[in-house]
Formats: C-alpha cells, sequence, structure tokens
C-alpha cells in the first residue's frame, strides 16, 4: 500500500506540473504586481494608517464612481478614525426619509447608514460612464482573481494607445485599437476597458496622516488596494487571531490523542 | 460477549425501568460490544469523518439560516451581513462554505477505499448501495447550497445545470420550466432550492442510518479483504476504534482549521463574490472543484466525437443527451459495480493486476478534475472525450476482464494468523478487557 501510495503521490506530482505549465502558457497579461502589504500571510495584519490613507484615495478619486455599499460609516472607526470624523464624513451624504407629513426629504446619513452609492442607479450610472458600470468596490478585491495583487496592477497598469497597439492583440489576432472613451490597461482581461486612468499624477491626493509617506501614483494604488482588501474582509485580523488560538488548541488535542490511542493499542497485534 | 459496563443488565432501577419499556441502553451497548476486525488501517477513519462533517455542516447551516433570506433580490447583502454584522457569522459561513468540499474530499477518500479494498462485494452490495444514494443526495444538496449566496456562478452554474434537462426528448422543457418554476432561474427557483437545501440533509441522515445499519449486520470489511472468523479475529469497537477516531478527527480538524481561518476563499470561485446578474455571462462558468469531473464527461461529447456518432447519433440522441445521460451513469455505474468485478478476491493487496487498474482509474478521475476546469476548446476536449472513455472501460471493460484474467496471491487463513505472524504479541481477542489494560 506504501508503494501504491508513492506512486500516487508522483502521478499527482507529474499531473499538477502539466497543469501549471498549462496554466502559465494561456494568458497574454504580465505576471501581477505585488504591493508588499501587511495583511499577507498567516501572521498578517492589517496597517491602519495604511487603510486611512486608502481611504482618502477612495473618497477623492474612486466614490465619484464607484459605490462601497457593503461598508457601514461606522465600520470606519475599525480603521482608526474618531466618531466625529465618521460623523462628519457621512453627514456629507443624504438619503431619502419619509417625514412624519408623509413627504420624502432628504437627510443626512448616520454612522448606521452604508456608503451612499454615487449614482441613483445601474442606468445612471451607464450614462454616465460611456455606458459601461463601474461595479461597487465592495468586494472587488475577493470577485477577482489575485485580489488586492490584481487592483494594484490594474491601477499602475495603463499603457498609451501606440504600446497597447504594438503589444496586445484581440481575439482573432489583430493588434487592439482603443477607441474613444476606451483605454488600454496590460491587466484587464481582454486589455480594453472604460475606465480612464483614476491616479495618474503624484499628490493627486493629499496624504494628512502624520508620518505619511510621499503620495506617489504607486504609493496611492498600494494603499487604496489595502483599503478595498479590508473593505472586503474587515473580519481579517479577527479571524487569523482565532485561528492561530484553534489551531494551537487542535495541536495540543491531537497530541494528547494520539497518546491515549496508543496506549490503548499498547500491546494489541494489527 | 459482554463487557463490564453493559448497561443494559444495569442494576440501576431507573435505568432498568427505562430499559424494559424502551431497551435504548441495549441498543447503546450495541456499540460497545460491536466487534471490528482488529486490523483496520487509517483508511478506515474516513467513514467517521464523514459522519462529522454532516452533523458540522447541519449545526452551521441552521443557525446561517436563521439570518439568511431566500429572495433573490436580498440573498446576496444578507449573506455578506453574515459575513459582516452577525457575530461570528463570518466563521459560521466559512466552516459551511468549505465544510461542503471537506464532505466531498473525505466521502471521495472513503469511496476510493471501498474502491481499493473491495468493500463493495458481497454480502456488502446493500451497504454500497446506500452509500451511492448518499452521495447522490450529497451532491443535489450541494448543488442547492451553492445557489443560495446567489452570486454570478450561483446563478449561471444554476441555469447551466437546470438546462441540462431540456435535453431531454419532447418533455424537456416542460420538466426545466417545472424546476425554474418559471421561465428562466429567478427568485421561485432560489426559494425551492433553499427549501430542498434545507430538507436534503435530513434524508442524507436517515440514509446514514440504514448505511450504519447495514454495516453493523455485514460488520467492517477490512485491509486484507478476508472476512472474520472468530473472536481472535475481532476487537470491541469500544474503545480501540473510538479513540483511533478521536486522533482522526483531530488531524482532519486541523487541517479543516487550516483552511476556514487561513485560507477560507482558497476553493471557491471569486466570481460567486459578484451579484448574480441575468443579463452578462462570465467568461467561465465551472462548478465546484467537486462537480468537475462529471462536467467534463458532460461536455466531452460534441456533435462531430466518433464515439458519439457511432454509437448514440442514429438513434436521434442530441449530443448534449447523450452527455447528460453520461453524467448520470457515471455515477449509477457504481450501482452495479458488485457485478462489474466478479473477483472472489476482495483486497487490492492480493490483485497484482487491478491494484495497477485502480489507480490508473484514479489518475484518470484527477485527469477529469483538470479539464473540467478548462475551457471547451483544444486540446482540452479531445482529451476530455479519451478519458470519458477511460472511465467507463474501467468499469465495463477492465474490471470483468480483470477479474477472470487475473491470478490473485494467496489469501491468509484468517485476519488473526495474518496479524500475530511473527508471534510474541498477546493474543488479545474481542473479550479483552481493555479499560483495565489501559
Ligand atoms: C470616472 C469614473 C471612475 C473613477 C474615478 C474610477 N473608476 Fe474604476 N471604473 C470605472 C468604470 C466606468 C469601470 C468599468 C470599466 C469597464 O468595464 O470597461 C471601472 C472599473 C473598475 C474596476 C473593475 C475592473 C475589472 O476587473 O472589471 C476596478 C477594480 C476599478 N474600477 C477600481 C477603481 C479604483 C480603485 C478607483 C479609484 C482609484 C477607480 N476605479 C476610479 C470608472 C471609474
Ligand atoms: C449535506 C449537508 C450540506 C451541504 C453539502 C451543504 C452545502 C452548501 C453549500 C455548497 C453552500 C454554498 C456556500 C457558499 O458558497 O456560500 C451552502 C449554503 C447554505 N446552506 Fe448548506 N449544506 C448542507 C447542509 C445545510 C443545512 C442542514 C442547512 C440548514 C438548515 C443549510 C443552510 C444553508 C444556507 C442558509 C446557505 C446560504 C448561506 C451561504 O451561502 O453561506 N445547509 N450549503
Amino acid at each position: 500500500m506504501l508503494k501504491l501510495a508513492r506512486t500516487f503521490i508522483l502521478g499527482a506530482g507529474l499531473c499538477a506540473a502539466a497543469a501549471t505549465a498549462a496554466l502559465a502558457a494561456e494568458g497574454t497579461s504580465p505576471p501581477l504586481k505585488d504591493g508588499d502589504w501587511s495583511f499577507e500571510g498567516v501572521f498578517g495584519t492589517y496597517d491602519s494608517a495604511q487603510l486611512r490613507r486608502g481611504f482618502q484615495v477612495y473618497q477623492g478619486v474612486c466614490s465619484a464612481c464607484h459605490g462601497l455599499r457593503q461598508v457601514s460609516y461606522r465600520n470606519l472607526l475599525q480603521i482608526g478614525l474618531s466618531e466625529a470624523q465618521a460623523k462628519q464624513i457621512a453627514g456629507e451624504k443624504t438619503k431619502k426619509v419619509i417625514d412624519d407629513t408623509g413627504d420624502v426629504v432628504d437627510k443626512p446619513r448616520g454612522l448606521a447608514d452604508r456608503f451612499a452609492s454615487p449614482f441613483p442607479n445601474d442606468q445612471a450610472a451607464k450614462a454616465a460612464n460611456n455606458g459601461a458600470l463601474p461595479p461597487d468596490l465592495s468586494l472587488i478585491t475577493k470577485a477577482r482573481l489575485g485580489g488586492p495583487r490584481y487592483l494594484y496592477s490594474l491601477l499602475i497598469g495603463y499603457v498609451s494607445n501606440e504600446e497597447c497597439t504594438k503589444a496586445f492583440k484581440d481575439f482573432e489576432g489583430k493588434p487592439l485599437k482603443p477607441a474613444d472613451g476606451q483605454y488600454c490597461n496590460a491587466y484587464f482581461p481582454g486589455h480594453i476597458l472604460a475606465m480612464a486612468p483614476p491616479i495618474t499624477a503624484d499628490g493627486q491626493v493629499e496624504y494628512t496622516g502624520e508620518n505619511a509617506p510621499k503620495a506617489t501614483v504607486q504609493q496611492m494604488a498600494k494603499d487604496v488596494s489595502a483599503f478595498l482588501m479590508w473593505a472586503a474582509e474587515p473580519k481579517m485580523e479577527e479571524r487569523k487571531r482565532l485561528g492561530i488560538k484553534v489551531i494551537l488548541f487542535l495541536l495540543l488535542l491531537t497530541g494528547v490523542l494520539y497518546g491515549i490511542y496508543r496506549k490503548v493499542w499498547a500491546g494489541i497485534k494489527h | 460477549m459482554s463487557t463490564p459496563a453493559a448497561h443494559g443488565q444495569s442494576q440501576n432501577r431507573t435505568v432498568k425501568w427505562i430499559n424494559d419499556r424502551l431497551p435504548i441502553f441495549t441498543f447503546a451497548d450495541h456499540f460497545q460490544d460491536y466487534p471490528a476486525p482488529r486490523n483496520l488501517n487509517y483508511w478506515w477513519n474516513f467513514g467517521s469523518l464523514a459522519g462529522l462533517v454532516l452533523m458540522i455542516m447541519i449545526a452551521t447551516g441552521i443557525v446561517l439560516a436563521m439570518h439568511y433570506t431566500p429572495n433573490s433580490e436580498l440573498a446576496f447583502d444578507s449573506v455578506e451581513r453574515i459575513m459582516r454584522d452577525v457575530n461570528y457569522g463570518w466563521l459560521l459561513r466559512y466552516v459551511h462554505m468549505n465544510g461542503a468540499s471537506m464532505f466531498f474530499i473525505v466521502v471521495y477518500i472513503h469511496i476510493f477505499r471501498g474502491f481499493y479494498f473491495g468493500s463493495y462485494k458481497s454480502p456488502r452490495e446493500v451497504l454500497w448501495w446506500l452509500g451511492v444514494v448518499i452521495l447522490l443526495l450529497m451532491m443535489a444538496t450541494a448543488f442547492m447550497g451553492y445557489v443560495l449566496p446567489w452570486g454570478q456562478m450561483s446563478f449561471w452554474g444554476a441555469k447551466v445545470i437546470t438546462n441540462l434537462f431540456s435535453a431531454i426528448p419532447l418533455v424537456g422543457t416542460t420538466i426545466t420550466e417545472w424546476l425554474w418554476g418559471g421561465f428562466t432561474v429567478g427568485n421561485p427557483t432560489l426559494n425551492r432550492f433553499f427549501s430542498l437545501h434545507y430538507l436534503l440533509p435530513f434524508v442524507i441522515l436517515g440514509v446514514v442510518v440504514l448505511h450504519i445499519w447495514a454495516l453493523h449486520t455485514v460488520k467492517s470489511n477490512n485491509p486484507l479483504g478476508v472476512e472474520m472468523k472468530g473472536p481472535q479475529d475481532s476487537i470491541p469497537f469500544h474503545p480501540y476504534y473510538t479513540v483511533k477516531d478521536y486522533f482522526g478527527v483531530g488531524v482532519f480538524l486541523l487541517v479543516f482549521a487550516a483552511i476556514v481561518f487561513f485560507f477560507p476563499n482558497f476553493l471557491g470561485e471569486p466570481d460567486n463574490y459578484i451579484p448574480a446578474d441575468p443579463l452578462k455571462t462570465p467568461p467561465h462558468i465551472v462548478p465546484e472543484w467537486y462537480f468537475l469531473p462529471y462536467y467534463a464527461i458532460l461536455r466531452s461529447f460534441t456533435q462531430d466525437w466518433w464515439f458519439f456518432q457511432i454509437v448514440f447519433s442514429w438513434w436521434g440522441v442530441s449530443a448534449k443527451l447523450a452527455g447528460v445521460l453520461a453524467m448520470f451513469a457515471s455515477i449509477l455505474v457504481l450501482f452495479v459495480l458488485p457485478w462489474l468485478d466478479t473477483s472472489k478476491v476482495r483486497s487490492g493487496r492480493f490483485r497484482p493486476m487491478f491494484k495497477w487498474a485502480i489507480l490508473v482509474f484514479l489518475l484518470d478521475c484527477l485527469l477529469l478534475g483538470y479539464l473540467g476546469a478548462k475551457p471547451a476548446a483544444e486540446p482540452w476536449v479531445s482529451i476530455s472525450q479519451w478519458a470519458t472513455l477511460y472511465y467507463f472501460v474501467h468499469f465495463l471493460v477492465i474490471l470483468p476482464i480483470l477479474s477472470r484474467i487475473e491470478t490473485p496471491k494467496p489469501l491468509p487463513h484468517s485476519i488473526a494468523e495474518a496479524v500475530l505472524k511473527g508471534g510474541g504479541g498477546a493474543a488479545a481477542g474481542a473479550t479483552a478487557k481493555p479499560m483495565e489494560k489501559a
């Protein structure tokens, strides 16, 4: 049986090797860029200063087109904003409520409310964006292969139209030519998208935090990707913390159970 | 075969009073006395693990259902509420989501254990059938569960799979619309899937009880595939296999916890974090990993495949229908496996040719799984076709022939003979008093 198992593992290994080779041959996008984020790895945690900077980028740039409807304003306290700051940010947006006389009126949002989306509906969003729908960003890092790495690469992966025509082909093998209102990106599947490069110049967002790094294009892209990872998976730190405890407990338990198992079976031929 | 702590014979008046009216204590004793082969290896741990996962799925599922909203407008957001605002909701959901994968891993290993050691052979055919029924019910349950979060893959997976029924001649469209409760996958579909997703696990539970009942009637097979002939071959299930099962549970939970806490989305599809959009087909529609081999079989039937043309097309069967039939047949063939493999020897250890056949079959299944995730284009289609063909050839041609031409190695006369060979060990049979030893 052992020999058989070894043969099997070898076979599975060969299959896997062939699979990765085939996979690598398929895509035409360059490998994703990594942002060296603090949240990567088993022990990784969010860097709250980075999340706050990323939030500034989202507020200052992306929120003009993209919603964040799964996130509530109160969640901002988690990344270190004060209650007053969060309240103020919420209050800048309104929601429709029915007042005592039955009229529909605008009321400032509060901490318990979710982020306001920039457009009242999808049709309005499309009409304002050349017919393309800017997706809600609440879950974007979990909804794309590569997650935050994809997002980061996308934001800094725009290429000029000339380069595009040189480097990329459509599915018929013809060189790509972005039309008016279309842009070319090395990482976007199919390379042509309707989002103009959102982060274009150093200092586009003014970082306010103490010891904030220089707001270069790369830094802003990195920070907003970290923020959107948090927006998609706000319980990651809690999850990993509990996970480490659970694994340690299970290691201990399994060790004890193994000891009991050996003891009960001692002297029994099997 | 009485053990010291047989509750059924207890002199405690309350216990006796109850036991005389409903013999639940006598019934409980059964687990203590139940004789198991003394030589079971770790491959025999997976049955109890499957039972554990079923319990975990039911427990987490019931709590999820308290927070989930089965409405096509609200379902996606309600799952996100669970992830963000319900206390430990993220844990419940990640355990339930990955629990489905763990369930299939465990059950697939359990089934391959049965293949290799010939556990489907007489007198265990009904036990085996019940196992296949559980597999079918699990597949239905997992398929409908995956639809509930109402993401892109939920919606399009449901659409592709329910659409398969439209391949049935004459009544296909009627059946599909009846399944949908409308003219496409929509809110009525989601509602009925939720209802059935809640129901089926309890049906599985019922079949599991029958499965164990059948097991306790015919007793466990073992790595030698030689039946127990007397007390020297066996050992009481408790405490010997209970402690071994607990150890297995520890190892299993370690793997499960590592996935849930550190890689919870590794086995999932990113597209399912996009809300369902009936107007936007995802570029690649792929099922969950545990369905990929069947998906590859389904898709391997193309109009221009020579095998399809020779066997199916001339009696008017469409390629789609042939694929659907083949997909169902790939599971249904397991029901007749006991009569396809007619070798009297159960265990692969004593079958020099079968051992290789089953290994190649396993690789074929893995290959089919790999191909199920590939786009329907060359060279994947041709490879799937050969792999599909091999899947059925293994059962319908190789196994029957092997059973006839193979010369098995000599079998030991009994488990005890094989185990005690070399001597030295105490011959502790089923009469040993374990707790005094330990
Ligand atoms: C002027 C409006 C606008 C702004 C500002 C904007 N986007 Fe977009 N974004 C779009 C549109 C339109 C699309 C849809 C593109 C398409 O599908 O062709 C899009 C698509 C995306 C996508 C999805 C890409 C994919 O894989 O499908 C991501 C991610 C994204 N934007 C992130 C951002 C981030 C992060 C910012 C802020 C730094 C931002 N966007 C700012 C309009 C905008
Ligand atoms: C045989 C056991 C079961 C299996 C294999 C199973 C499988 C699944 C799967 C694959 C999902 C989708 C997970 C996701 O991607 O989010 C799911 C969701 C769900 N299941 Fe189950 N399930 C089982 C038992 C149950 C039971 C007993 C209940 C409740 C009574 C239940 C309630 C739910 C609910 C409410 C959801 C939607 C929430 C969510 O998507 O996380 N399940 N199930």
